[in-house]
C-alpha cells in the first residue's frame, strides 16, 4: 500500500513538474505515465476526469489527479497523488518568490520558454488525435468536439457551459436513437 | 493569525472557483481589495511567472501570494504562506472530488450516465484542442509586434512554428520519447536560437 502510494505521489509529482500552460497541457503527460505506463485508468476515463474536473469547483489538474489517485486507493490515494501534482510548484515558485525577483524578465528564461511553448503546441496536439480518435466517434460527437473548441477559443464562455451542454446532448441524442431503434424494430 | 486567515480565504477561492485555474481571477482581484495583501499589478505579475513555471496556474497563484503575504515574517514565512494557501486552495475540491467519485462508483453501469458520457467526452477533448489553439497563438503570434509594425508576416514566430513540427514529427516517429525529454529539448534548442 505504502509502496503504491509513493509512487503515485512520484508520478503526479513528476508530471506537475513538467506541465507548461495549466491543467489541459498535462493531458500528454498523463497519457504517457498514467494510461500507458502503469495503466492506472483508460483514455476514456481521463477524459471524463477532465470533463467532470471541470465542473467541480478548484485547480483541474488537482481534480483529475484526486480523481485517479481515488480511483486506485481510495481517500489515501486522492490525497497523494493530489499533494504530489502541487508539490513541484510550492518549491519551484517558493524558489523564484524567493530569491529571483526579476524571474520573467530574464532573457534566457524567455527564450527556454518560446521553446517549450512550441514543444508543448505539438504534445497537446498528439494527444487530442490520439485520444479523439476513440471518442469522436460520429457525426455527433465530431461536431461537439468541433463546436466546443472554436467557441471555447474564440469567446470567454465558462468550460462549465460547454461540458453541461454536452452532457445534455449525448442523453438527448443517445435516447432518441433508442427510440428509433425500437420503431424500427415494431 | 495571517496563516489561519490565507488558508480560509484560499479555502473559499478553491470552492467556488469552477472550471479551472483562471476561474481564480476574480476571486483573487476582490481578495486583493478586501485585504490590501496585492495590488491589481501585483495579479497581473503573478499571472505572468504561474503562466511561464510549470504546473497547474491556479496552484502557482495561491503558492506565489501566499509567499508575498507570508514573507512579512522572513523566507520562512513567506514559503509556509505559500504551502497554507496551497493547501487551502485544494482542500475544498478534494473533498468534492472525493464524493463525486463515490457516487459515480454507484451509478457507473446506468445508461443514462454512459449516454451522458457520450457527449461529454467530445466537449472534454474539444476544450483541450482549444487550450491547444491557445498556446499555439502566444507561441506562433506576436499581437506587439502585429501592433508596431502591422505586418503579418513579421509577427509570424516562424522558428516557433518549425519546432513545433520537428516536434511533433519526433512524437509520431519515436513513440517512445517521453513528454519530459521533448519539452527539455526544445528548451535547450529556444536557448540556442534565442527564440
Amino acid at each position: 500500500m505504502m509502496k503504491t502510494l509513493f509512487k503515485m505521489f512520484l508520478t503526479f509529482a513528476r508530471i506537475g513538474g513538467f506541465t507548461f500552460g495549466g491543467g489541459y497541457a498535462m493531458l500528454p503527460m498523463l497519457q504517457r505515465e498514467v494510461v500507458e505506463k502503469y495503466k492506472w485508468a483508460t483514455n476514456d476515463e481521463l477524459l471524463d476526469y477532465y470533463a467532470i474536473g471541470q465542473c467541480t469547483p478548484g485547480v483541474i489538474a488537482v481534480n483529475t489527479a484526486t480523481f485517479i489517485g481515488y480511483k486506485l486507493k481510495g481517500i489515501p490515494g486522492a490525497i497523494f497523488a493530489t499533494l504530489g501534482v502541487v508539490t513541484p510548484s510550492m518549491i519551484i515558485i517558493g524558489l523564484i518568490a524567493a530569491f529571483i525577483s526579476n524571474f520573467r524578465d530574464l532573457e534566457v528564461v524567455q527564450w527556454a520558454f518560446s521553446g517549450v511553448r512550441a514543444a508543448v503546441v505539438a504534445l497537446i496536439l498528439s494527444a487530442v488525435i490520439k485520444i479523439g480518435k476513440k471518442s469522436i466517434v460520429d457525426i455527433f460527437t465530431a461536431l461537439i468536439f468541433v463546436v466546443v473548441a472554436v467557441l471555447s477559443f474564440v469567446t470567454d464562455l465558462s468550460p462549465v457551459i460547454f461540458v453541461v451542454t454536452a452532457a445534455v446532448c449525448g442523453l438527448i441524442i443517445k435516447i432518441s436513437k433508442e427510440k428509433k431503434a425500437k420503431e424500427d424494430e415494431k | 493569525m495571517i496563516f489561519l486567515e490565507l488558508f480560509i480565504r484560499f479555502f473559499f477561492v478553491g470552492l467556488f472557483a469552477i472550471g479551472g485555474g483562471l476561474a481564480t481571477l476574480p476571486f483573487l482581484q476582490s481578495m486583493g481589495e478586501t485585504t490590501g495583501w496585492f495590488t491589481a499589478s501585483d495579479i497581473s505579475d503573478m499571472i505572468a511567472i504561474s503562466e511561464s513555471t510549470p504546473g497547474p496556474i491556479g496552484v502557482n497563484m495561491a503558492t506565489y501570494v501566499g509567499y508575498q503575504v507570508g514573507e512579512i515574517s522572513g523566507v520562512a514565512g513567506g514559503l509556509f504562506g505559500g504551502i497554507v494557501a496551497t493547501l487551502g486552495l485544494i482542500t475544498p475540491s478534494v473533498i468534492v472530488v472525493i464524493i463525486v467519485s463515490k457516487m459515480l462508483q454507484r451509478f457507473k453501469d446506468s445508461k443514462y450516465v454512459e449516454y451522458a458520457f457520450y457527449g461529454l467526452r467530445a466537449a472534454s477533448i474539444g476544450l483541450v484542442a482549444s487550450a491547444c489553439l491557445g498556446v499555439a497563438k502566444l507561441a506562433f503570434w506576436s499581437s506587439e509586434i502585429m501592433t508596431e509594425t502591422g505586418s503579418v508576416f513579421a509577427a509570424v514566430n516562424y522558428k516557433s512554428i518549425i519546432l513545433s513540427a520537428v516536434i511533433f514529427l519526433c512524437i509520431t516517429k519515436f513513440k517512445k520519447l517521453h513528454p519530459i525529454a521533448l519539452i527539455l529539448l526544445s528548451a535547450v534548442v529556444g536557448i540556442a536560437l534565442k527564440m
